[in-house]
């Protein structure tokens, strides 16, 4: 195991985080909020200092940096980056516990956007701010930033790995030959598409730092509001902003790459993109359906406002964003039902959403239908395509290993939460939540409520969900497989 | 004519075989002695040992005198390289390629100004397209279309049981009831120009030459049944099988490719989406069984190996299949062959060979050449499409006062929309095609050769 090399590059993420620190910084010197100021100022010391001591012992990088390096890396990256972009919360005294500012941060980078807070109203501008902020950092990943940035060595090949590693999907590729290159096209679109959705919030008359800090939070697919009732407050036409740019969010991102090279065509062949939005477009109809009988006793006047509501939620349910518009809790089964599945789907592969992704579950009915074929006609050889082409074994024996994985740690999580003595309800769709990185689940961890009332082990489990939903389960599992730390 | 043949494989050979009998200058390159050293002992033709892709070689070849060159060796990059050296040495050549490997073929036809081809065979593809001809018009061994797809020359078999079998040529209008023309038949690996008199016999071959119409009339009332095949499988997973399969699955017909390689079978899989890919032993029966042999429509056997062929279509005859082909790329068709229940038997190399061989005689000759050449029985009967012009003899005289040479016969006589197999007292025009049907010794160059 390379340990010098992955110190420097463990150095370097948390420098770029500190960096990130100090627009929050002024926001809080703005406001003259000195417990603020105090918290950032002695958490970007603290961190500098960790950077620095890193890299006096990592000074001379040197032998090779493979699968295993990546993996480690990427996974030790988001804990140490978590572990230390609370400390604001928990220096400036706002959020009191450690480790309900450890919960905080890791939703936040995780894009989750579960919180242990009961007024987040109460929070001062700066805090509020970095807390938006995380969701945007962890939606792209902050090592594909770092990749983008960083002159790294000459044995960029290998790099691969971290761009495997930290962006999600089943198959990740590169949209140019250049590691750098794809990193830098990556990080631009979602530059643009978040200022474009800030320019639509403007518009909508939504003031600067509200449209900042909502934007940031559809941007990284997270979820954290500034306000207690999320964005029901906010007009009819901020909240169709949101849900557009939450879909839109939710979206691969080598499709806006494809667009913009002129391959509108095969934008609109794309399975995902297709099983994307027909998901999304059958959910709003059904949900429509099911509520039009109810939609007097929720106080929705007319079908457009069920239609809104029914809209806004699936795309916040599908993209794993987590805003609310309207405490969904109170809807017919059915409709949580759908929600429910809603969850466990998530979004596009290569977008900054989470969940299973819609392309795994293409992949997962595709192997499941050619095994059922394959017991009527064992001899048979069937191929699985996918846009018309072949989908390699390999990506089909890791997608159902995925899929394995994913059941049996919703499974342990949820045994270990229910010690709390919640509902059956409350427990699973607070792991689904968390694992899935969507925020509010159902009836105690509904939309209005929140994560306080859980116990220590259960906010532990959760955070470990969070992180394993986000970085797509395999970089952190190797962290507990002593196989990874032994020599070769 | 100069004609350099490089690589002499199982359609070189042949190649040879056909065009040392006429009057052909021909060298042969080649990388092993021992095949050059057999073929300099059975036929008049010079010998040059090398790669054939390499410009010393063509020099010895005398490529610069050459007007054809015929690229046979078994890797199509070897060809195309051949062919466009021998061209940049002498821009006057024509050149002929084999390629094979269905990845290139969009290219070579594409790009054959660069490749410097002037025609391109792929054996596995015209076999596959004989394949599915005979699937879509089923009933007969052979088939082969003239005048553009109005007269058919169809290869039948008699049987004991058959109608035919113990008939006079004179009395099959009765059973027929339509005008066909018998125009040669082979017994015992022997071919014969019948007369009315002829007699035929269980386990004769009869060629008939026919137009469309005609030919279904003879089918109904022969008793064979004609209905499409709609479940076909094929046996063996190689090129041929994959063309078949693609232009199969584009007119909607469900194909079952057994493959024995794993790894081909994927890569069919992928190719194929709308095929059935099985990965097995098509020699075994029970396999057979179990894949639904019982109540397929056709059974091709098209593996690499003639005599697995020649065994599965013998178990597909057991079965009753209604079509069985069979693909023979080694074995000298013969007696044997042929007293085997193997249905239609397809030879790639000798459908390769018959359309350099058309391509050569059309150059030989600009004016009065053949139109289409098909070897009928292998290169012992042959029907040759001719377009009378008027430089033509014996234009408007009745066919029973032209003397023709012997083995020769005037089997139908297009003129203009109307086809007819002619008798004693039709004649030909200015302007009419004619198919002859030639046997024996023959060399027709040009229609007028068929004259005594």
């Amino acid at each position: 195991m390379n340990y010098k090399m992955m110190g420097r590059f463990i150095a370097q993420v948390i420098l770029i985080e500190a960096a990130f620190m100090i627009p929050a910084l002024l926001i809080s010197l703005i406001d003259e909020d000195k417990a603020a100021v105090n918290g950032f100022l002695t958490s970007i010391a603290l961190i500098l200092i960790i950077a620095g001591i890193l890299l006096s012992i990592c000074r001379k990088e040197r032998g090779g940096f493979y699968a295993r390096e990546g993996f480690v890396c990427v996974g030790l990256s988001w804990i140490v980056m978590s572990i230390l972009g609370c400390l604001p919360f928990y220096i400036s005294r706002e959020i009191p516990h450690y480790l309900d500012a450890l919960f905080e941060i890791v939703s936040g980078f995780t894009t989750t956007g579960s919180t242990i807070l009961t007024d987040v109203e109460a929070l001062s501008r700066g805090i509020l701010y970095w807390r938006s902020f995380s969701h945007w950092l962890g939606g792209m990943g902050v090592l594909v930033f770092l990749l983008a940035l960083a002159p790294l060595s000459k044995k960029n090949g290998f790099m691969m790995h971290i761009l495997r590693a930290e962006s999600p999907g089943p198959d990740v590729g590169k949209l140019v030959p250049k590691i750098k290159q794809t990193a830098r096209i990556l990080y631009i679109l979602y530059i643009v598409l978040t200022i474009l959705n800030i320019i639509f919030l403007l518009i909508g008359k939504m003031p600067v730092f509200d449209a900042v800090c909502t934007a940031f939070g559809t941007a990284g697919t997270g979820g954290f509001g500034i306000k207690n009732d999320s964005i029901a407050s906010y007009s009819p036409y901020i909240q169709n902003v949101c849900t557009i740019f939450m879909l839109l969010f939710g979206v691969n991102f080598s499709c806006y790459y494809l667009l913009i090279i002129g391959q509108v065509k095969n934008v609109f062949k794309d399975e995902e993109f297709r099983t994307y939005i027909g998901i999304v477009l059958g959910s709003i109809i059904l949900i429509t359906w099911n509520l039009k009988d109810v939609a007097t006793s929720l106080g929705y006047s007319g079908i457009r406002e069920t239609i809104r509501h029914a809209a806004f939620q699936v795309s916040t349910i599908v993209t794993t964003t987590g805003f609310a518009t309207t405490d969904f809790d109170l809807w017919p089964s059915f409709s949580k039902s759908i929600l429910v599945c809603l969850m466990i789907i998530g979004a596009s592969a290569g977008s900054t959403g989470g969940g299973f992704k819609c392309g795994r579950m293409i992949l997962v009915f595709k192997s499941l239908r050619r095994n059922i074929r394959k017991i009527l006609h064992p001899q048979k050889i069937q191929v699985i395509k996918n846009n018309g082409r072949m989908v390699d074994e390999k990506i089909i024996e890791n997608t159902n290993a995925y899929l394995a994985a994913y059941v049996i740690i919703i499974m342990i999580s949820f045994i270990i939460i229910s010690l709390d003595g919640f509902s059956t309800t409350t427990n699973i769709t607070a792991v689904l939540a968390c694992f899935n990185n969507i925020g509010p689940g159902l009836e105690a961890v509904g939309p209005t409520c929140n994560f306080g009332g859980f116990s220590i082990l259960s906010k532990l489990v959760l955070i470990m969900d969070m992180l394993a939903g986000r970085l797509e389960i395999f970089p952190i599992l190797i962290l507990f497989s002593r196989s990874t730390w032994t020599r070769r | 004519m100069k004609i350099i043949i490089a690589g002499i494989g199982k359609v070189g050979a042949l190649l040879v075989k056909q065009l040392s009998a006429a009057e052909y200058d021909i060298t042969i390159i080649d990388l092993k002695q021992n095949i050059l050293e057999d073929m300099v002992g059975r036929y008049d033709v010079m010998a040059v040992q090398g790669n054939c892709a390499s410009m010393n070689v063509l020099l010895q070849a005398e490529v610069e005198k050459a007007d054809l060159l015929i690229a046979m060796t078994e890797r199509d990059e070897v060809n195309l390289l051949s062919c466009m050296t021998a061209h940049g040495v002498n821009p006057k050549l024509n050149t002929i390629a084999k390629i094979r490997n269905p990845e290139y073929s969009d290219q070579v036809y594409k790009m054959r100004d660069t490749f410097a081809l002037s025609l391109v065979v792929n054996p596995d593809r015209q076999a596959a397209r004989e394949v599915e001809r005979l699937l879509k018009f089923p009933g007969f061994l052979k088939r082969d279309t003239f005048a553009k797809g109005r007269v058919e020359v169809v290869e039948l078999r008699v049987d004991k049981d058959s109608k035919l079998n113990n008939l006079a040529l004179n009395d099959m209008y009765k059973i027929i009831k339509g005008k066909v023309l018998v125009s040669a038949v082979a017994r015992k690996g022997e071919a014969i120009t019948p007369d009315g008199n002829f007699v035929l016999k269980n386990g004769d071959h009869i060629f008939v030459t026919a137009t469309m119409r005609e030919l279904t009339i003879m089918l109904r009332n022969l008793g064979i049944i004609a209905h499409k095949a709609k479940r076909i499988i094929i046996c063996g997973g190689g090129r041929m099988s994959f063309y078949l399969a693609q232009q199969l699955e584009r007119s909607g017909i469900t194909v079952q490719i057994i493959e024995h390689n794993y790894d081909r079978c994927v890569e069919l899989a992928n190719l194929l989406p709308g095929s059935c890919i099985v990965h097995g032993d098509a020699s075994s029966t029970t396999f057979l069984e179990s894949e639904g042999i019982e109540d397929c429509d056709a059974l091709i056997t098209a593996t690499g190996l003639d005599e697995m062929n020649m065994v599965i279509a013998l178990y597909g005859n057991n079965y009753k299949i209604p079509q069985v082909i069979t693909k023979i790329s080694h074995i000298e068709r013969s007696e044997i062959t042929d007293t085997l229940q193997l249905g239609s038997i397809i030879t790639p190399k000798e459908l390769c060979c018959n359309s350099i061989v058309r391509y050569v005689r059309a150059m030989n000759n600009q004016t009065g050449a053949a139109e289409s050449v098909h070897s009928i029985i292998e290169n012992e009967v042959e029907a040759i499409e001719f377009r009378v012009d008027e430089k033509t003899l014996h234009c408007g005289e009745p066919l029973r006062y032209i003397k023709f040479k012997p083995n020769i016969l005037v089997s139908c006589i297009i003129h203009g929309m109307d086809t007819k197999i002619p008798d004693g007292n039709s004649s030909f025009q200015v302007g009419d095609t004619v198919i002859i049907v030639s046997s024996g010794k023959n060399v027709i160059y040009q229609l007028n050769d068929i004259f005594a």
